[in-house]
C-alpha cells in the first residue's frame, strides 16, 4: 500500500503541470517586450496599455457581457420551471420527450446546434418576418436554449436529492400550491440556481460556434472577435487579453466557491444548533 | 375566476409549458429542419435549397454522395480516430488524477478539485490559444521536446524543430488537454463513493496492490469510465474549434466539412445531410450514455 500513493501523486503532478503550463506560458508572454509571441525579448506592459485603448475590443466586451446577462437569466428561469418540471410533476403528457429534449442540446455536437438555429431563423424571417435581422436577439436566442437544459439538469438533481416531505407538510397546513412553489421550492433550489446561473453565463460568454452561426453582421461578441485574430496567428496583445480574462473569472469563480462553502457550512452549522438546542429543551 | 384556475391547476400548466414550448420551437423544429433539409438539394434560389416537385418530395442523392465522395468518408473516420485517441488518452491521464484524488486528505482534496474544475470554467477558446504558442516551431516547448528527442535519435537524424503544429497529433493533443476535466470529475465522483473497506480486506487477505486494484477498484469504477470516456468521446468527434485553429486543413474532421459546406460552399442540403449522417454516427454512444445515466438516476432515486 506503501507504493501506489506515490505513484498516484506524480500522475497528479504531471496532470496538473500538463493544465497549467500552457495558460503560465501565456500569461508569461503577454509580458513580452517583443512583437515575436514565441520569443522573449525584455520585460514590458505594453499590450495591456493597448488594450485599454482599443475602444473595438472593449465594444465586443460590453456586447459579450450583456448577451451573457440577459441569456442567464432567461435560462435560469425557464431551466428552474423545467427542473421542477420533471422533478415534481411525475405524470404529465410529453414528459419523456420533455426529458428528451432536456439532455439532447447538451449532447449534440455544437456545430449542429448552431447550423439548425441558424436555419431557424432563417427560414422564420421567411415566413413571419420575424426575426428581421440576426444579431442581440438571435444569439442571445441560442444561448438560452442552449444553457437552460444545463440548469434543468442542475435544478432536477438539487430536487431529486432534497426532502419532498416538507412541500407536502405545507400543502397539509393549506399552504396553495403556488405558494408552496414560492416559499419552499425556491428556497430549496436556490444553490443550484446560483451554480446554473454562473454556468450558464461562463457558457455564453465563452461560446463561439452557436454564436459564430448565429450572429449578424455588426454583432461582434468577445470570443468572436478572439476566434478571428487568432486564426491569423499568435500575437502578444491576444496574450495580454486572454491573461486579463482568465484572471477575472478564475477570481470570480474563486470568490463564488468560497461564498457558497462559507453559506454551506453556516447553514449546517445552524441546523447543528437549532438540533441541540431541540434535544436540550 | 382567473385565480382559481391558477391556484388549482394553472401555476403548473405554466410551470411544465413555457420551457417545453421554447424547446420545442427552438431546438426541436430546428432539428427537423435539418433533417427535412438533408433530403433537399441545392438551387440559386434565398433560401438556397429546392425539394422534388412530385411525390415523395424527397432526394437521397446527399446520403449517395456521402458514400461516393471519399471526402467524407476520410473526414468521418479522422473525426472518430481522434476522437477514440482523445478518449484514450484522457482515460489514461485522468484515471491516475481521479484515483490520486480520492487518496489526499479533505482539505487538499477540495482544492485539487478546484483545480480541475477551474480550467473548466475558463475561456475554451483561450486554452486552444495557449497550446497554439506551444506549438510552433520556435516555441520553448518544442525546443525544449526537440532536444529531449536528438538525445535519443542518432546524431544524423537531428531535427531542427518537430513539425507539431497543423497536425492529427496537436488536435489530439489539444482535445486532450480541453476535455481532461470531463473524464476527471465523473470518474471522481464513482471513485469517492467506492467502498474501501473491500480494498482493506483483499490487502489482509494478500493480495498485492496492483491486484487490488484489477481485481476490485476497476471493476467497480466501469460505470465512472464509461460516462467520462462518452462525455470526452462526444463532443470530441464533432469538434470545430480546435481542428480549425491546431488541425491539418488537408485532412479534415467532420465539424470543419460541415461548417465548411454550410458556409463556403452554401451547400445547405449537403451540410444537413453530413450533420445527420454524424448523428447517426453518434446514435450508439449516446443512447449507451443516456441508459447509463437513467439507470445511476434511478439508483440514486432507489436510495433515497
Amino acid at each position: 500500500m506503501k507504493r501506489r500513493p506515490l505513484f498516484l501523486i506524480s500522475c497528479l503532478c504531471f496532470g496538473f503541470a500538463f493544465f497549467y503550463v500552457p495558460i503560465l506560458s501565456l500569461m508569461v508572454f503577454s509580458f513580452n517586450k517583443s512583437r515575436l509571441v514565441t520569443v522573449w525579448g525584455g520585460f514590458s506592459t505594453q499590450w495591456y496599455g493597448k488594450l485599454l485603448h482599443n475602444e473595438q475590443i472593449l465594444k465586443a466586451a460590453l456586447l459579450s457581457l450583456q448577451i451573457a446577462l440577459a441569456s442567464a437569466t432567461l435560462a435560469s428561469i425557464l431551466g428552474a420551471m423545467a427542473g421542477i418540471a420533471l422533478a415534481r410533476f411525475h405524470r404529465f403528457r410529453g414528459r419523456t420527450l420533455l426529458s428528451g429534449l432536456v439532455t439532447a442540446p447538451l449532447i449534440m455536437p455544437e456545430v449542429i446546434t448552431g447550423i439548425s438555429s441558424l436555419m431557424l431563423f432563417i427560414f422564420m424571417a421567411e415566413w413571419i418576418g420575424w426575426p428581421s435581422g440576426r444579431g442581440f436577439t438571435t444569439v442571445t436566442i441560442a444561448h438560452i436554449t442552449f444553457s437552460m437544459t444545463y440548469v434543468a439538469v442542475i435544478v432536477q438533481s438539487r430536487l431529486s436529492s432534497a426532502d419532498v416531505a416538507i412541500e407536502e407538510a405545507a400543502m397539509d397546513l393549506g399552504a396553495r400550491p403556488w405558494q408552496v412553489l414560492i416559499d419552499i421550492t425556491l428556497p430549496v433550489i436556490a444553490p443550484a440556481l446560483v451554480s446554473g446561473w454562473l454556468l450558464a453565463f461562463t457558457i455564453s460568454l465563452d461560446d463561439v460556434v452557436i454564436t459564430s452561426f448565429t450572429t449578424g453582421p455588426g454583432t461582434t461578441t468577445l470570443p468572436i472577435l478572439i476566434w478571428s485574430k487568432v486564426r491569423l496567428g499568435v500575437t502578444p496583445d491576444i496574450n495580454a487579453l486572454a491573461t486579463v480574462i482568465i484572471c477575472l473569472v478564475a477570481a470570480g469563480v474563486v470568490a463564488a466557491a468560497l461564498i457558497m462553502h462559507r453559506a454551506e457550512s453556516r447553514r449546517s452549522r445552524d441546523e447543528q444548533m437549532a438540533q441541540a438546542q431541540g434535544a436540550s429543551g | 375566476m382567473v385565480g382559481r384556475w391558477f391556484d388549482s391547476k394553472g401555476w403548473r400548466d405554466i410551470v411544465i409549458s413555457v420551457p417545453f414550448l421554447w424547446l420545442l420551437v427552438f431546438f426541436l423544429v430546428p432539428f427537423v429542419i435539418v433533417v427535412a433539409m438533408s433530403f433537399a438539394r441545392r438551387a440559386e434560389l434565398s433560401p438556397p435549397i429546392a425539394f422534388l416537385d412530385h411525390w415523395t418530395y424527397l432526394q437521397t442523392g446527399n446520403f449517395a454522395r456521402l458514400l461516393d465522395d471519399s471526402l467524407y468518408l476520410r473526414a468521418f473516420l479522422t473525426s472518430l480516430w481522434n476522437a477514440g485517441l482523445a478518449t484514450l488518452f484522457c482515460l489514461l491521464i485522468g484515471y491516475p488524477m481521479a484515483l490520486g484524488i480520492t487518496r489526499v486528505t479533505r482539505s487538499w482534496r477540495n482544492l485539487l478539485l478546484m483545480l480541475v474544475i477551474l480550467p473548466f470554467w475558463t475561456s475554451f477558446l483561450l486554452r486552444v490559444y495557449a497550446w497554439m504558442g506551444l506549438l510552433g516551431a520556435n516555441s520553448w516547448f518544442n525546443k525544449a521536446l526537440t532536444g529531449l528527442v536528438n538525445t535519443i535519435l542518432p546524431a544524423d537524424r537531428a531535427m531542427s524543430s518537430i513539425p507539431m503544429m497543423n497536425s492529427n497529433f496537436a488536435v489530439v493533443l489539444v482535445m486532450v488537454y480541453s476535455y481532461l476535466p470531463f473524464m476527471i470529475l465523473p470518474l471522481y465522483a464513482n471513485l469517492e463513493k467506492l467502498d474501501q473497506t473491500l480494498n482493506e480486506a483483499a490487502t489482509d487477505l494478500g493480495s498485492r496492490p496492483w491486484q487490488v486494484f484489477k481485481d476490485i477498484t476497476l471493476p467497480l469504477s466501469i460505470p465512472g469510465i464509461i460516462a467520462g470516456g462518452l462525455l470526452v468521446f462526444i463532443p470530441a468527434s464533432g469538434e470545430l474549434v480546435i481542428p480549425s485553429l491546431v488541425g491539418n486543413a488537408s485532412d479534415p474532421m467532420i465539424g470543419r466539412v460541415i461548417s465548411d459546406e454550410f458556409s463556403s460552399a452554401r451547400d445547405w442540403p449537403m451540410a444537413s445531410a453530413v450533420a445527420v449522417a454524424l448523428l447517426l454516427a453518434l446514435v450508439l454512444p449516446i443512447m449507451a450514455y443516456t441508459h447509463f445515466e437513467k439507470r445511476a438516476q434511478e439508483r440514486v432515486e432507489g436510495r433515497a
